[in-house]
């Protein structure tokens, strides 16, 4: 019985994850739902941060991860302030019509 | 043993990931994102990261997630009307999504036995455990970008304050 797993099997699961994150960044219209995408793609990279700390055997990815989800919780914290704060002049959550800057 | 985990919680990741990509309503995609969180969450420990795992766990899929739900929920944000969108992001964005996972997985695949294998139990020798040898390097090497970060999350606090308070409340 096979015990290991490629690295690479963890490296391409990241790369998908990204990339269905890209998709769902572009084709998604509510904003909620592309800050989501966002989320998704920055726990991509912190997946592959973690599979290359573990084969160099280097503590230091790791806490880059660390750092990475505390600069991503306080931009979730700011990110959702800003949508409350479009909702509010706006009323409306999506993207097509929000055009402020566009008329 | 590995191989098993590895391929049940990849496979639960990307069913959340697929699921978060197709559903309409803000509030599915959010729990899909809570089942993908926590299936990397089980990702990282078996790549030896306990401390993140327990990390992710309580910050992403804890914290995180109950802030977006509680913003869908106080929003009340609906099903997303199925509009045109852009033409752009159909003809250029998808085929440039394919086209980064695939340069991705080539470049992967390629260095395939340069990175290696995982082994469940390859902690390196003498090692202590995970969380002792993270705190050693944050707060011996890294003990400014450390407080640094309180700063950052407590100008991130009022920032939120500030944005989502209602107008003309002074």
């Amino acid at each position: 019985m096979i015990t290991e797993v490629p690295l690479a099997a963890y490296l391409i699961l990241a790369a998908m994850l990204f990339s269905i994150g890209i998709g769902a960044f572009l084709i998604k219209r509510n904003i909620i739902s592309i800050f989501m995408s966002i989320e998704l793609m920055l726990n991509a990279v912190n997946l592959t941060f973690v599979a290359f700390a573990h084969s160099r055997h280097a503590v230091s990815g790791q806490i880059f991860v660390f750092f990475v989800m505390v600069v991503a919780a306080a931009e979730a914290a700011v990110g959702l302030a800003i949508i409350i704060a479009i909702f509010r002049s706006r009323r409306t959550l999506a993207t097509d019509q929000i055009n402020l800057l566009n008329n | 043993m590995q191989l098993a985990i590895f391929i049940i919680f990849a496979a639960l990741a990307l069913a959340g990931a697929l699921n978060l990509l197709f559903q309409r309503h803000p509030i599915n995609s959010a729990l899909s994102l809570v089942v993908v969180m926590l299936s990397l969450a089980v990702l990282y420990w078996s790549l030896g990261a306990e401390f993140l795992a327990a990390a992710q766990v309580i910050v992403y899929s804890g914290a995180v997630m109950v802030l977006f739900v509680f913003v869908i929920m106080l929003l009340n944000a609906g099903e997303e009307e199925r509009t045109t969108g852009s033409r752009m992001a159909y003809i250029a964005g998808i085929p440039g999504a394919v086209a980064v996972f695939a340069l991705l997985s080539y470049v992967f695949l390629r260095e395939s036995t340069t990175i290696g294998n995982v082994h469940l139990s390859s902690a390196p020798a003498g090692a202590v455990s995970n969380i002792a040898e993270i705190s050693q390097v944050l707060f011996t090497k890294l003990l400014l970008p450390f407080e640094v970060t309180s700063v950052l999350i407590l100008v991130a606090i009022l920032g939120a304050v500030v944005l989502a308070r209602k107008e003309g409340s002074q």
